[in-house]
């Protein structure tokens, strides 16, 4: 690959730091992972969050921090943080009718775009893509926005792209935030 | 004082079995309700452990007050309106920090931690005009009780510890899930509703709601959690009027005091990944008292107006408006305690709390359709009088109820009547 990409590989690990760097079109892995993330945002408006499970890879982390600087999500309180077990149990509860709020749900319209290539691991078997997200949203009247910077880590082991990690930095994620029954 | 025309005889609002419905919508209430309740009797602002060193602060709310809560270099604590003496200017604008002081970024007037104003920037105009000392930041009274910190705008409150009166028992229950490490805070989830503050705080001693909004929750826990809160059916889970609009409502009721311990509870499946870690440094006995203590207290304690100590959080409501409140749900741990604990803690904490938690969105949904449904019949009553039939006194004579009754509610209407019409 191009040398003028920026990679921030650390011993194997890809940095979440947000770096500047073009989105290179020529690689058809940052393609394949920008139509990801666009599929992805598509299912998530649609609640179609069963189909949206099937583009995680096993052992996937999602992470909704409430520290704006933090990495150490696991030493912090997040608004959320979701391993496999606890991302299937809050699709399970977002489509199971027991819960009010879900069924009550805000409808949305999100746009994802400012993609950047912030890493590339050496074996280029995983990507990191940065990208802005404007979620558009509307319950009783009232139409609301949230944003937030998004991080995605996908991998192409196995029968191609999967989500390893989606880091979701809302821009007001230390004052209050409003619940409204569905995911970012 | 006297009552405006506009508000109707409050006393008549509030009887015992019901209140009106224009408690929760009426501006003109919400007004007074800041003057006579907010503004006058104590208030909960922060927790000692979140100002721990010298030169840490923390921004709050008394009513809607800004303050600032700063613990000074003599290690006192001080609760100090958000307000430049000068032309007005709030002076501390982050929630949270570590510094010396407060120098309002208008004209450079600087403050020390404990609200001294110590410099005036070319001073040579207020000569024989204006004294430092007399314009220091409005210091609020400051009381303190198991960490916990309350301030007031009302100099003549009757000291903390007789407000708190029956609470103070609870208090030091709740304090014992630290398993003999101090409490500390280890962060919050904040989220607003559109309703008003009083429907959040006839929530927390409302365990009649929870099998029913909290369904989805309990699907997602295992089989031990979820008939750990088997209230419903549960004849030892009951509810407690503690005077001066407080009240507790047990859930678990052996684990209200968790220093006593009859070695019949088998500890949960759940933590075994805890138990194996602490095992390998401490004994049996330390490890099970730990981990009983990891969902927090067995009940849910309401302090009128504004705070609750609820299992293992500190809930703490702010009015923002008559149909605007503000809610924060503050994750506690153990200060020096095991990490895998504390940790093990935040997961269960984001579990439940916070605008993407299992539980808080279905309380936020039921507390916003209060709100809309209550505007529809204005001239209809809400109903508090479930159990009125069986509330009996306990030893201590506090009125006391099934946990699924409204006792604790009745409670906090009683001091809200008593504090809206005490104008004098
Ligand atoms: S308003 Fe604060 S220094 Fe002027
Ligand atoms: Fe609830």
């Amino acid at each position: 690959m191009s040398s003028d990409v920026l990679s921030t590989t650390v011993g194997g690990v890809l940095s979440t730091a947000v770096v500047d760097a073009e989105l290179p079109l020529d690689d058809p892995r940052a393609l394949a992972a920008l139509s990801l993330i666009w599929r992805e945002a598509r299912l998530l408006d649609a609640k179609r969050y069963e189909e949206w499970d099937t583009l995680w890879a096993e052992g996937g982390e999602y992470v909704v921090p409430i520290d704006p600087e933090t990495t150490d999500f696991a030493g912090s309180l997040n608004l959320m943080y979701d391993n496999d077990r606890m991302r299937r149990m809050r699709i399970e509860r977002l489509t199971g009718g027991l819960s009010i709020s879900a069924t009550a749900a805000a409808r949305t319209v999100r746009s994802v775009s400012r993609f950047t290539v912030a890493a590339r691991d050496e074996s280029e078997d995983s990507i990191e893509i940065c990208s802005a997200q404007v979620v558009v949203g509307y319950k009783r009247g009232e139409t609301f926005v949230l944003a937030a910077d998004l991080t995605h880590r996908i991998a192409f082991a196995g029968d191609g792209p999967r989500i390893v990690r989606k880091i979701v930095r809302l821009i007001n994620s230390e004052d209050a935030v409003t619940a409204s029954g569905f995911l970012l | 004082m006297t009552v405006s025309p506009e508000v109707p005889d409050i006393a008549a609002l509030v009887e015992d079995d019901r209140v009106a419905g224009t408690l929760y919508t009426g501006p003109e209430l919400f007004e007074l309700e800041m003057d006579r309740i907010f503004h006058r009797t104590w208030v909960w602002v922060a927790h000692e452990s979140e100002i721990a060193k010298a030169g840490d602060f923390k921004t709050a709310w008394v009513g809607r007050r800004p303050v600032i809560v700063s613990r000074d270099r003599r290690g006192g604590i001080n609760v100090l309106l958000n307000r430049c003496r000068h032309r007005g200017a709030s002076v501390c604008d982050v929630p949270k920090g570590n510094g010396n002081g407060f120098t309002c970024p208008y004209h450079a007037w600087s403050y020390a931690l404990d609200g001294t104003l110590r410099g005036i920037p070319y001073p040579e105009g207020y000569e024989n005009v204006t004294e430092k000392k007399d314009l220091p930041l409005q210091r609020l009274k400051v009381g303190t009780y198991a960490g916990m910190i309350f301030a007031s705008f009302n100099d003549e409150i009757e000291p903390l510890e007789d407000f708190l009166g029956g609470a103070r028992l609870w208090i030091d229950r709740f304090m014992k899930q630290g398993a003999g490490f101090p409490i500390k805070v280890q962060g919050e989830h904040k989220f607003r509703f559109q309703g008003n503050w009083k429907i959040q705080l006839e929530n927390t001693t409302d365990w009649y709601h929870f099998p029913i909004v909290h369904r989805s929750w309990m699907s997602s826990v295992d089989a031990e959690t979820a008939s750990m809160l088997s209230i419903m059916t549960d004849e030892s889970a009951v509810t407690h009027a503690l005077g001066n609009g407080h009240s507790v409502s047990v859930s678990v009721a052996e684990h209200v005091d968790l220093d006593v311990d009859d070695g019949s509870e088998k500890l949960q499946d759940r933590f075994s990944h805890v138990i194996e870690e602490l095992s390998k440094d401490l004994p049996p006995e330390r490890v099970r008292r730990i981990v009983r203590s990891l969902h927090g207290a067995g009940f849910n304690l309401n302090l009128f107006p504004n705070v609750a100590m609820s299992m293992s959080f500190f809930r703490v409501l702010r009015p923002i408006s008559v149909a605007e409140t503000e809610i924060r749900h503050v994750a506690l741990g153990l200060d020096g305690g095991p990490e895998i604990v504390n940790r093990e803690r935040l997961r269960i904490h984001e579990h439940f709390q916070g605008p993407f938690g299992f539980g808080s969105p279905d309380d936020a949904e039921a507390w916003n359709r209060v709100q809309r449904g209550v505007t529809g019949g204005a001239d209809m009553p809400i109903l508090v009088n479930r159990g009125l039939g069986r509330e009996k006194p306990n030893d201590l004579g506090q009125p006391t109820s099934h946990a699924t009754d409204e006792t604790g509610m009745r409670e906090a209407y009683a001091m809200w009547k008593r504090m809206m019409t005490d104008v004098k």
